[in-house]
């Protein structure tokens, strides 16, 4: 377990010693030391900083939620909410049979379409390859999109899913949250809707009170009575 | 304010300056990070009379593409002052003083930046000097670190700054319009508190080998009491004034 947290800003030592440098630290000397704003912790080999901020940067595996900006005949270019544009190859969808002469890359996806897409591949040097040949990947044909910050993600997903298992829950809603800051919530109920969505923004806009978790709860009992 | 004063006393004999302080004592500085929602990160600071906002945007596009790098991303930053920072009214072109300061207040951050995460990007830092008293490429420098780290840029350290200089023969911390008009030097220094790194010194006037090193010595622990208010800064955006 994590053990020993602490609010630290670029520059700041984290800890001195044998620790394995992750995310959003460098080492010097023997010195950790963090690179951006954010929360410190200590494992027991490692040292990472989750940050407060900061915009979307692709690592292979993450689930986005992707906006399709354009096409050429053989691919579609997606906006992942990052610096960087996604690379969708059209036989990721036609298949290995694809044709840039038969198939038509309209007839599956038109800009300003929604996608659930995972980052297939993303080494910097090219544009991150992304894929939605897999279970629950593909088009977004019904829901609401929210934006949230990137770095409020784990939050909102919370410790093993508590957080959003509990808004869940409480408005039966299908939550899919992107790793790039992009939430689809999709509910019969426009009233689950509208409370799944504000429980949310809530989530965005306090992500740094202790007891959220049970903040939200109260907020979504409240309306829930009403 | 403005207009330079012949008879003007810069350092009396009980070792006070013209504008009240004592010869180790910076000007009144406050910082504030955020605050504009449309920029992924910013800072606004008061320095003495000196009021800066920077707003960073970034990493992002690099528009003109053929001025991308494929192995690094790439920092730009512009350094404007507003028509009404001053007395008289500025030209709202840039000047050659303004094309000067962008660039060194660019490199002073660029060693700082980790912008070879960000390869085929860019960081913009924009700098608007709403009122400007002396001393602004140092505090907008100071407010560039802080606005850079609440875009979320990584960085290996802050970057604070403050000018050192010489008025009567003497060594002084932060050099106002006044003593830089009418006095002997002026140093700004950008420096690296962690990693204990000069990323800014420049040096107008003449100072003897002694002079030089008491201005640097005076610089640097200056720019740690602007460290402090840096992170203070953050701390109140971020841990609401939690933070140790």
């Amino acid at each position: 377990m994590a053990d020993k947290r602490k609010y630290v800003i670029p520059g700041d030592v984290v800890t001195t010693g044998p620790f394995r440098p992750e995310q959003n630290v460098i080492l010097d000397g023997n010195k950790i030391i963090s690179t951006t704003v954010g929360i410190s912790e200590i494992y027991d080999d490692s040292v990472k900083v989750i940050p407060l901020t900061g915009m979307y940067i692709p690592k292979i595996d993450d689930l986005v939620i992707a906006k399709v900006i354009s096409h050429t005949s053989l691919s579609w270019e997606l906006d992942i909410n990052s610096c960087y544009v996604g690379f969708l190859p059209a036989q990721d969808v036609f298949g290995r049979d694809f044709s840039a002469h038969a198939d038509e890359l309209t007839s599956k996806l038109k800009t300003g379409d929604l996608v659930a897409a995972r980052i297939a591949n993303f080494d910097r040097t090219r544009d991150p390859l992304i894929t939605i040949a897999d279970r629950d990947l593909g088009k977004i044909d019904s829901g609401v999109l929210v934006e949230i910050s990137p770095s409020k993600v784990p939050r909102l997903i919370g410790k093993r899913g508590s957080m959003i298992q509990m808004i869940e829950e409480a408005t039966e809603a299908a939550v899919t949250i992107g790793q790039n800051g992009w939430v689809v919530v999709f509910c019969e109920s426009s009233e689950g809707l509208l409370k799944a969505k504000k429980a949310i923004q809530m989530v965005n806009e306090q992500a740094h009170v202790a007891n959220l978790t049970d903040q939200v709860k109260e907020m979504l009992d409240k309306k829930g009575e009403s | 304010m403005g207009g330079r004063d012949a008879t003007m006393v810069l350092l009396d004999e009980n070792g006070i300056r013209c504008d009240g302080r004592k010869i180790d004592e910076p000007r009144r500085i406050m910082i504030k990070a955020g605050g504009l929602k449309n920029a992924d990160g910013s800072a606004y600071i008061e320095f003495g009379d000196n009021k800066i906002l920077v707003g960073v945007f970034g990493p992002r596009d690099v528009h003109p593409k053929h001025m991308s790098n494929t192995d690094t991303g790439i920092l730009r930053v512009r350094y404007h002052m507003e028509p009404f920072s001053v007395g008289e009214r500025k030209n709202p072109a840039p000047s050659r003083r303004e094309i000067e300061i962008s660039k060194v207040i660019k490199e002073a951050l660029e060693p700082a930046v980790m912008l070879e995460k960000f390869p085929r990007t860019a960081v913009d830092v924009f700098i608007e000097i709403l009122q400007a008293d002396g001393g602004t490429r140092c505090a907008a420098l100071t407010a560039a670190s802080v606005a850079l780290a609440d875009a979320g840029i990584p960085m290996r350290d802050m970057v604070a700054a403050i000018a050192a200089g010489k008025v009567a023969d003497t060594v002084i911390l932060d050099v106002n319009n006044e003593e830089d008009q009418a006095g002997q030097a002026d140093m700004p220094i950008g420096y690296m508190p962690s990693a204990e790194k000069i990323t800014l010194l420049q040096l107008d006037g003449v100072l003897t080998p002694e002079e030089y090193k008491k201005c640097v010595e005076v610089g640097v622990e200056g720019c740690k009491l602007v460290y402090d208010l840096q992170k203070k800064a953050l701390n109140d955006k971020y841990f609401g004034n939690k933070g140790d």
